[in-house]
């Protein structure tokens, strides 16, 4: 294998991607291990290695005694093709050695565009792609990460599903896998065992049966299994574990620098956004620990660039501390630091002059909806004032560049509400003439707008997605009034997003769907250089399965979800009295001005919910 | 400014150049040794490599110039520290800070090795000698300007054909790196432009030696 691999490796791109080595790479002597466990990430490797949970994950499982975890990712087309001409199986990094050969096949999911890749890298590696064609506790397959909080497109490929922070039911997972190994227990008799452990959810204990509309009719409980599989979290971030060696690519990847997360959860509460309510309860690492840890993972990678990084991080509340005593430890090394996903608050403004973030990312906003009646259905707290007023100071400090962010589909959302992005921007442009200190070089504003993808788990998880064709005729209304030279208006193609959409909320339905776009050849969809819309549609087809069922339908309050099986904390009454509250046009503040009861909290023993 | 003399084998010869700076970069921090940076808009840590490797050919003679920030380290020391901080398949063999101007470095030793899946071709040694002992051999050449015709016989100051086993012919060179230039794999596209019948299934690099003009090991 690895004679066949030297020979392609000078055909491919950038082939230091294929061959492992990394500093801190983690390998062990096969006499030494029991369980091998092949962590696939279903992307690219410059993706993969950028992704903090894959790392923990990584140093969680290596820590344990007998087994070896190793790294897979996602070919690139070049050497994909090399490897089916060769017929060189998808193989584990650290050991070069062919997937098929590993115990377990772990998979973390991040978006829901990847999944044709979980395909593809299963038939790359000679896996059957079908849980029930795979015999045997050889080659069992389980995933975890944001995307199986709505399981079920891949739950006819997966043998179970981890869900919610992996730190501590991970070491569960394997050691039971261990102990199955050891007395040669069958597969069947592994599921049983591994869906008592919390968070574990194994999908072929559930049935799903459909009405003749199409809706589901009802999720039936098979063994004894729960009804209801609630995720699982650290309750302690400063005990949780922590990997301050990691491993350090030798090729470029895209985020190359060290990754802290100072806390976990939002405490926000903006509509559409799935990772503030799935990943509540709000949780905080101390100023002191992540200090510690930050030293440490720097001097022992070599970084010269660390990120602080959290949903919202200007709402960490030791951040003066904790950036107080990180600034003079970087600036005397030549370390920069960077802390994105700021508000603008006043002390954020002040920690963006010291770090000079202006200068390394620009002034950039998110504000989603151009008009505070939206921005206050979708609960955006941000106002036109606080952007006019940052703006306002960028701009007399002689910065010339802003990024505004929206997204159109939203709901409740009129033209008018369309136009209030233009108008929006008009403000800015107007704000930079009364102040900007250097007019010479002129003004740059870039605006983007996305096409609004509804997503389980949040209030919006019923709502329409509007169709490809109106989405389009709102980028042209807005496209029209941007008079200025300035702007510099992008929107992105519906078609991913309308994939998007149907992955996000799909069913058990989807699996064929899954496997024939593949068989169509798509792979790689969140690449432009290999979306290949046409392939899924193709699959839709065949596979007589509508994708407006899951868009442009919307999903009924008292319908049974295809993703009810699972609690990420936050309930559905509190999901159903925010749906109600936007369309209320009423904000439900932050979780600082006490809590709303979102239901997370009773995720907690040890400790209060941290917001 | 010190000077590195290392190696680049194994799996790290899939590491492109730029990579290997930003590699080698990290590493001085992890040992400790912090560098000196560049002036301006954006320091950055002043490393240099002589003679940027493609990527895929390995080499246990290559040269990194660089100057350490702050007191000085005995050279052993470096060395030391260096090689626990690197990966498997880049190794420092020595650090030293008396070095000779790069821009004396002309030559170089390279073995580039044929592989013939179904053994080595009949009377392969003849017709590979005369190929070579030609008044001159025309090769293109990928450049900055397109493709341009490249004569390589005024280039090659040496060369040996030796069997390495019942596939693998081995030939060893000594050809100019530096003004001008030859890739090594520039041979091996000789041969499959000439005598395409000896093409092998495979060929790959490895740098042994470099030299000065006076064809003096350079250090
Ligand atoms: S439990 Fe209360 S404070 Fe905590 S995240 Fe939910 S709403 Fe906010």
């Amino acid at each position: 294998m690895t004679e066949k691999l030297q020979r392609i490796l000078p055909m491919v791109q950038k082939p230091a991607r294929y061959t492992g080595g990394e500093y801190n790479e983690i390998k062990k002597n096969l006499e030494d291990v029991r369980v091998r466990v092949a962590f696939c990430f279903p992307d690219t490797y410059e993706i993969g290695m950028s992704n903090v949970g894959m790392r923990i994950l990584y140093g969680v499982m290596n820590e344990m005694d007998g087994v070896w975890c190793e790294r897979v990712f996602a070919p690139w087309g070049d050497m994909e093709e090399a490897m089916r001409a060769n017929k060189l199986p998808l193989w584990a990094l650290e050991s070069q050695d062919p997937v098929t050969d590993f115990d377990m096949i772990a998979i973390t999911i991040g978006y829901e565009m990847c999944y044709t890749n979980i395909l593809n890298m299963l038939d790359l590696a000679g896996v059957p792609l079908y849980a029930k064609e795979r015999h045997g506790l050889k080659n069992i397959v389980f995933a975890g990460g944001v995307c199986t909080f709505n399981p079920e497109p891949l739950a006819d490929f997966v043998d179970f599903f981890s869900l919610g922070e992996g730190e501590e039911s991970t070491v569960e997972i394997v050691s039971l896998y261990d102990r199955a190994k050891a007395e040669n227990w069958s597969k069947e008799k592994f599921l049983t065992e591994v869906a008592k452990i919390p968070g574990v959810y194994v999908p072929s204990f559930y049935e799903h049966s459909y009405n003749s509309d199409g809706t589901l009719k009802a999720i039936t409980t098979m063994e004894d299994a729960p009804k209801t599989v609630t995720k699982r979290i650290v309750e302690n971030l400063d005990d949780a574990y922590f990997p301050t060696k990691m491993i350090v690519p030798s090729t470029e990847i895209v985020h190359d620098r060290a990754n802290l997360e100072v806390f976990r959860g939002c405490i926000r509460g903006c509509r559409f956004c799935q990772a503030g309510f799935s990943c509540r309860p709000v949780r905080k690492k101390s100023p002191e620990v992540l200090y510690r840890q930050a030293v440490e993972t720097l001097v022992d990678s070599g970084h010269n660039e660390i990120t602080l990084s959290s949903l919202s991080t200007s709402d960490y509340r030791q951040l003066k501390q904790l950036t107080d005593e990180m600034i003079p430890y970087c600036e005397s090394r030549r370390i920069n630091l960077s802390v994105p996903s700021l508000r603008a608050d006043n002390f954020s403004r002040e920690l963006m002059q010291k770090l000079q973030t202006l200068r390394k990312s620009g002034l950039t906003f998110a504000p989603e909806a151009g008009t505070q009646r939206l921005r206050d259905v979708i609960n955006k707290n941000l106002t036109e004032e606080e952007i006019l007023t940052t703006c306002a100071n960028a701009f007399s400090g002689g910065w010339n560049n802003v990024k505004l962010y929206f997204m159109l589909g939203l709901p409740t959302e009129t033209d008018e509400d369309v136009l209030g992005i233009a108008d929006l921007v008009y403000k800015v442009i107007q704000t930079w003439k009364e102040h900007a200190s250097n007019k010479k070089r002129g003004l740059r504003i870039h605006v983007a707008t996305a096409y609004f993808v509804p997503k389980p788990h949040t209030p919006f998880q019923w709502e329409k997605q509007i169709d490809p064709q109106e989405y389009l005729r709102r980028c042209r209304l807005l496209k029209d009034h941007f008079y200025s030279k300035s702007i510099e208006y992008n929107y992105h193609t519906p078609d991913i997003s309308r994939l998007e959409a149907v992955t996000a909320r799909g069913d058990r339905r989807l699996a064929p769907v899954l496997v024939e776009a593949m068989k169509n050849g798509a792979k790689l969809d969140g690449w432009d250089e290999y979306f290949n819309y046409q392939a899924w549609l193709d699959a839709f087809e065949t596979c007589g399965i509508d994708p407006d069922f899951y868009t442009v339908r919307g999903f009924g309050e008292d319908e049974i979800l295809p993703w009810d099986t699972i609690d990420v904390g936050v309930t559905k009454k509190f999901l159903l009295k925010e749906r109600k509250q936007a369309y209320a046009e009423t904000v439900t503040p932050d979780c600082r001005h006490g809590c709303a009861g979102c239901g997370a909290a009773a995720l907690l023993q040890e400790v209060k919910c941290d917001a | 400014m010190l000077r590195l003399l290392f190696e680049k084998t194994g799996n790290a010869v899939w590491i492109s150049h730029l990579d290997l700076m930003r590699l080698f970069q990290r590493a001085f921090k992890r040992a400790g040794l912090p560098l000196t940076h560049t002036q301006g808009f954006n320091p950055r840590p002043s490393v240099s490599i002589a003679l940027p490797l493609s990527v895929g050919v390995e080499s246990v003679c290559e040269l990194l110039d660089f100057t350490l920030d702050g007191a000085s380290v005995p050279c052993e020391e470096i060395c030391e520290r260096l090689n626990a901080a690197l990966v498997p398949g880049v190794r420092v063999r020595e650090a030293y800070d008396t070095g000779k101007k790069l821009k004396e470095l002309a030559f170089l030793d390279c073995a580039v090795t044929f592989e013939y899946d179904n053994g080595i071709p009949a009377d392969i040694h003849e017709k590979l000698q005369k190929l070579f002992a030609a008044e001159s051999l025309i090769v293109p050449k990928k450049g900055k300007n397109g493709i341009q015709d490249q004569d390589i016989i005024p280039m090659i100051k040496k060369l040996e054909i030796a069997k390495a086993g019942e596939k693998k012919l081995v030939l060893n060179a000594r050809i100019c790196c530096q003004n001008p230039s030859l890739n090594p794999m520039q041979l091996v596209a000789a041969i499959g432009l000439h005598l395409p019948e000896l093409k092998p299934d495979f060929a790959k690099c490895k740098r042994l030696e470099i030299y000065d003009l006076n064809q003096e090991v350079f250090r």
